[in-house]
This record gives C-alpha cells, structure tokens and sequence, in this order.
C-alpha cells in the first residue's frame, strides 16, 4: 500500500471536436516525488492538468489516487470536491482574486476547513470567532512561509509578478493538499525570483511533505528540481524517465528543436 | 493640451446630443389646443452644454493622467481615518442617532413618509449588493422577490387576517424559497445571459401577479391591508407613519449588521471568490452551486422583508408597483452607490431616493438626469460614490519586526 503512487493517471484521453489534446497519458507519481511535465508549447499539458482538476472531464481513462484514507477515482468530480481530496493546483494564467487582498485570497483556500454555517456568522457565536482569527492567523503563517507578509493588505493585482506566482502557490497550499499541481509556475520571472521559486519548492517538499508535478518550459528549473520527467508532444507522451536520461532522449531532442537540426 | 481634434470631438458630442434630445427638448405638444411648440432656443443650450462638458471631461482626464503618481488621499480616507478616533467615532454615531430618532418629530408627516421609503431602499439596496456586489451576478428580477415578500403579506392578511410581524420572518423565507427557484436554472449562466434570464424571471412573476385573477386579484391588487400595529392596538395615521419609519429604521439597521457580518464570513468571501474568478474559486475549493444559491435566497430574504413592510406601509399593493423599472432602480442604486460597498449603497440609496422627490419640479427630465449621472459615475468614479475599501489587518508578527526594524 506505501508503495502505491499517490497519484495514477491511466490511458487519459481528451478530445475536443476533432483535436486529440491529451491522447492517451500514463502517468504516475510516488508519494514525495517531484516530478516535472514538459513538453512545446500547445502540447495538451495544461489540458492534462484541467482534467486531472475535474475543469474537463476526461473524454477516456482513468484519474486515481491512493492515500493513507485509501484510493479514490477523480474523473467526473467536481473541481471543488478533487480540491477537498488533497489536489491544489495554480494557473498558467494567473486566476487570483485579484480585488482582494493577499490575505484574502489564502483565506478562500481554507474554505474547506472552516465548519461555521450562515446562522452561527450571522450570531458571531464564540465558536465561530475563534474559527475566523483562526483562518486569519493559519493565513498569515502560511504568508509568511511563502514569504509573503510584507504584502498582506495589498491587492492581489497590485503584486509584483513574481509575488503574484507565490501567492498562487501561498493559496494553493492554504487548501493543505498532499499533491501540488503547478502550471508554469516560473513563467515570466526573473533569474533571482526563479531561483527563489525553486527554494520555496523544494522546501514545501521538505516541510510540508507534500508532493509536486510541474509543467515548466525553463529547463535549467526542471533539471534541478525534478526528479523524473514526463515529456508530451502533439497530446502523446514521448518519453519518461530521469533528467538525465531526457537531456540524452532523441525524440525529445527533436520534439524540441524540430527535424532539421541533428542533436 | 485640448487640441483640434479634441474640439471636433467636443462639436460631434453637442450634435449628437442634440439629435438625442431632440424630441423631449424642443418639440412640446401644447394639449390644449392641440397644437405643437418648438422651442429652438434649448437646442442652443443642449449644444452647448454638450460641448463644454465634453471639453472638462477631456480636461479632467488629462489632468488626472498628469497627476497619477502624486496619489492625494480621498475624502474617504480622510473621513475614514478620522473615523479611527473614538471620540470622532462615537460622537458623529450619537450625531446619526439623534438625527435618526428626531426626524419624523421634526419633520412633516409627508418628509417622513418619504424617508421610510428611502430606508427601504436601503435595504433593498443591500439585499441586492449581495447577489450583484459581492456575488458578481448581474440580477435584473430583483423586484420579483420584492413582489413575493408584498403579496406573502397581502394574501396571507386578505385570507387569514394574519398580522404584519408574523408575515415579516414568512415574506422573508418565501422570498429565500424564490431565491432558491430562480437559482436552479441559471446556475450555468453568466453574464448578458444572466442578465436576461433574471429580466424574463422579473416579468414572469409580474405577469402572473397581473393575471391570475383567482390567486392574486390580477391588476387590481389588494386593498385595505392593515398597517403594523403595537400590541394589536390600531394607531393613528401621523402614529403610524412615525412606527413605520422606525420599523424601517430597525430593519434597516438589522440589515446592515447580518449582511456585514456575512461579507465577513466564510460565505462572504466565497461569494466574492466567486465574483472575481469562478474555476479558481472552484479549485480552491469552493463548491460554486451552493455559493450561487446562497447568494440569490440570502439577496432575496431583504426584498421579502421590505415586500411585507411595503405592503403594510401603503394598504395597497398591485403588479404595477413591481415592474422591471423597479429592479432597474434598485441595481442604480447598488451601482451608483458603490458594488459591494455597504456604506457606498446606503449612500447611493438615500441620495437616489430622496433627491428626485426634492427636485419634483424637474419631475419630466428624471430619467434624463439618472442616465447623466450614471454615465457621468462610470466614467470619473467606476467604484460608486463610496467604493469597498477592503479590511486590512494587523498582526502581532508584523510590529515586533518593525519594531526591530526601528532599534
Ligand atoms: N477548451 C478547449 N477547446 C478546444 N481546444 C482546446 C481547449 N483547451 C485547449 N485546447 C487545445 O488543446 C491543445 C493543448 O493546449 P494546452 O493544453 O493549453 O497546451 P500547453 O499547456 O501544453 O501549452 C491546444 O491545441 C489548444 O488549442
Ligand atoms: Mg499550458
């Protein structure tokens, strides 16, 4: 049962009219691994994310993970109920709340853990005061790991870019899943803030104990960070296997740079 | 800085609203005898008017996109921060109070009336703050829950000779229940769609109010319906316009205490999580269905609860008071005011409601001088007259590392 990977993804197929975008993935991943998705641009690894999220469902194949509460097949739930089986994720492109502020917005990803209904708001019982300085402090605890605090108040849209990729993280994380799905997560930063990005996740991996899968396009990220690597091209899935072995790995060579150019 | 082009623009703006106005500005039909008055003279005054806004609309702009980086604190800063003083606090709070319980013993029966319905705004304003401020669900049936709350009262006095306080909490969950109905089939919508299917909601009820005879008495409504009363005592009408006005006044501050204590609430912000994003707000978590028809039975509740006051207030209800004018004017009074901002739509309420009634003598150009003004808003204050200031927080953490900062 330890052994079983926490997430299993089976002959995944989504079809959109005539365009196969994810054509029969296979994918797996250990508990505590990191494990990277690459691929060019348009290859079907957002899409892949979005049905394993329940924002599509799967036109075939099979999403399931495997827990210490035991297995659970994903297909055809809804997003918000994958998100309470311990799947967060962040967007390519940033959805934050972006006329809340910072704090807010990792507020909304404890919803799931808060249990007050209307009636006990509305009365502002002692339980449910004591649940909401709770959320507001488990926020900021998490800010501040994410580092994050100094923009607590701020709106979310008026964050620096690289701040706003955390904060996606930072609220992923307040919905304290086992399995961190990021989208691009380095997309758009600079040199400094993607070496930070990379300490910042291989520390949730350490203290969180939490595992990754990445779609990232900045190499030099992948190679440090990932320790295995699924490569899709045109929805099919090319190649597996470790960073070394993609850096070697023909198919991906020409998947990336085209035919014409002898690697 | 206006240049040519900017002159031509002005000189389009004057022409176009002078076609615009056209009709109601120089052509007047003298009834008497029947005969038609052009009036040139107030094609001159639109043109020009026309084309000196435009220019200081063009000026303002120009102004303000100098002035950006230098950010001057607004008026509701500054009022906010000295709000933050408790002594400016809680004088200006016993200031209101003693406004509020004075008014109707210092004002004429007619003023008070009026004020009762502006207070009513109010909270129909806040009600329907939730489903479009908070929710960011464009609702333009909201005078339907309006109508359920009114005949929940009418019927149930015309047939049982039930009281006004105990139709109050049965208005209130019928309009929640309505709220609910409505919410079903348009979970999938957004947007114009939305839009429109909340209208084609609006008329519906109105229709069937209108002809269904058996159940509501069709375009004739109910008359004679008692007004509240104390203690099953029947009151004056100078007493019982003053009661009104303070039931109004109560339910109005009942209103704005449970709606901003649900802002804050864990349904608060997914409603707003909601507005700002619905597939991140699902995948944080949030179950959209549930947020959606809170949002439209927790906004119905309030136009339920004024249905039944309305109805008690007038002793007269009919479909005609229901109409889609009416939502219209509720959703202006939600967006002038300031989407999501309680302080901004009771502001956008009270402004809204009296100012027509002390401007009567330009009764005709109403809904001209509402269009300006909501032109006018959006273009220099998209936020409404009080835009959402949103709550900052303190905490412990933060000061000790200032504090360091500063040793
Ligand atoms: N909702 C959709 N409807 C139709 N086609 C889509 C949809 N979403 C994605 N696609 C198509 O699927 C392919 C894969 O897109 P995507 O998953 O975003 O690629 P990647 O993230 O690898 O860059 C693209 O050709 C895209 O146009
Ligand atoms: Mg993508």
């Amino acid at each position: 049962m330890s052994d079983a990977p926490v997430l299993e993804v089976n002959d995944l197929s989504m079809v959109f009219g005539g365009l196969r975008a994810v054509d029969n993935v296979s994918l797996n991943i250990k508990k505590g691994e990191i494990v990277a998705l690459i691929g060019p641009n348009g290859a079907g690894k957002t899409t892949f994310f979005n049905c394993i999220t329940g924002v599509y469902i799967p036109t075939h194949g099979e999403v399931k993970i495997n827990t210490s509460e035991g297995s659970a097949v994903l297909n055809g739930l809804k997003p918000n109920v994958i998100n309470e089986k311990g799947l967060a994720r962040t967007f390519q492109n940033i959805r934050l709340f972006s006329n809340m502020t910072v704090l807010e917005n990792v507020m909304i990803g404890r919803h799931q853990s808060l249990k007050s209904g209307i009636l006990s708001s509305v009365l502002r019982t002692k339980k449910n005061r004591i649940e909401e300085q709770k959320v507001i402090d488990d926020s900021y605890e998490i800010l501040r790991k994410i580092g994050l605090e100094m923009y607590v108040n701020e709106l979310a849209c008026n964050l620096p870019y690289g701040a706003q990729r955390r904060l996606e993280i930072a609220r992923a994380m307040a919905t304290n899943p086992f399995l961190l799905l990021l989208d691009e997560p380095a997309a758009g930063m600079n040199p400094q803030e993607t070496n930070d990005l990379v300490e910042l996740i291989e520390r949730l991996r350490k203290e969180e104990d939490i595992t990754i899968l990445l779609i990232e396009h900045d190499m030099s990220l992948v190679m440090t960070l990932s320790e295995r690597i699924y490569v899709v091209d045109y929805g099919k899935m090319i190649a597996t296997g470790t960073p070394e072995e993609i850096k070697n790995n023909k198919e991906v060579i020409k998947a990336y740079l085209g035919e014409d150019i002898d690697a | 800085m206006i240049t040519i082009k900017d002159l031509k623009k002005a000189f389009l703006n004057a022409l176009w609203f002078i076609f615009l106005t056209f009709p109601i500005m120089v052509m007047k039909v003298n009834t008497i005898n029947d005969t038609l008055i052009w009036r040139w003279m107030n094609m001159l005054y639109i043109g020009v008017a026309a084309f000196v806004f435009t220019l200081l609309g063009k000026i303002y702009t120009v102004r303000k996109a100098n002035r950006s980086e230098i950010v001057k604190p607004s008026l509701i800063q500054i009022v906010n921060s000295k709000m933050e003083n408790k002594k400016v606090r809680y004088s200006s709070l016993a200031a209101v109070v003693a406004i509020v319980i004075l008014y109707p013993f210092l004002m004429s029966m007619y003023q008070t009336s009026i004020m009762t319905t502006a207070l009513m705004y109010v909270v129909l304003g806040l009600g329907l703050n939730i489903v479009v401020g908070f929710g960011g669900l464009l609702h333009l049936g909201y005078a339907a829950f309006y109508a359920v709350g009114a005949y929940t009262y009418g019927l149930l006095f015309y047939h049982f000779g039930l009281n006004f306080w105990l139709c109050l909490p049965i208005g209130a969950v019928f309009s929640a229940l309505f709220g609910i109905i409505l919410g079903f089939p348009i979970l999938r919508l957004r947007g114009d769609y939305l839009a429109i299917v909340t209208l084609a909601f609006g008329e519906i009820v109105r229709l069937v109010l209108e002809n269904w005879n058996e159940f509501s008495f069709g375009p004739s409504g109910i008359a004679n319906i008692a007004r509240p009363m104390i203690f099953g005592q029947k009151l004056k009408l100078a007493q019982v316009t003053n009661f009104t006005y303070f039931i109004a006044v109560g339910l109005t501050i009942l209103t704005i205490i449970v709606i901003r204590r649900m802002e804050s609430s864990k349904m608060g912000r997914a409603w707003e999580a909601m507005r700002e994003d619905e597939i991140a707000c699902q995948a944080m978590g949030i179950d959209i269905t549930k947020a959606k028809l809170t949002a439209f039975s927790m906004g119905a509740v309030w136009a339920g609860i004024m249905g039944v006051l309305f109805a008690a207030k007038t002793t007269f209800i009919n479909p005609a008071s229901f109409t889609t004018w009416e939502s219209i004017v509720i959703l202006c009074v939600v967006v002038i005011g300031g989407m999501g901002s309680i302080p901004g739509v009771i502001a956008g309420a009270l402004i809204f409601i009296l100012t027509p009634e002390y401007l009567r003598a330009f009764s005709q150009y109403r809904m001209l001088i509402f269009g300006i003004a909501l032109v006018v808003m959006m273009i220099f204050r998209p936020g409404g007259i009080i835009p959402k200031i949103r709550r900052s927080y303190q905490f412990a953490a933060d000061k000790e590392e200032t504090q360091e900062v500063e040793a």
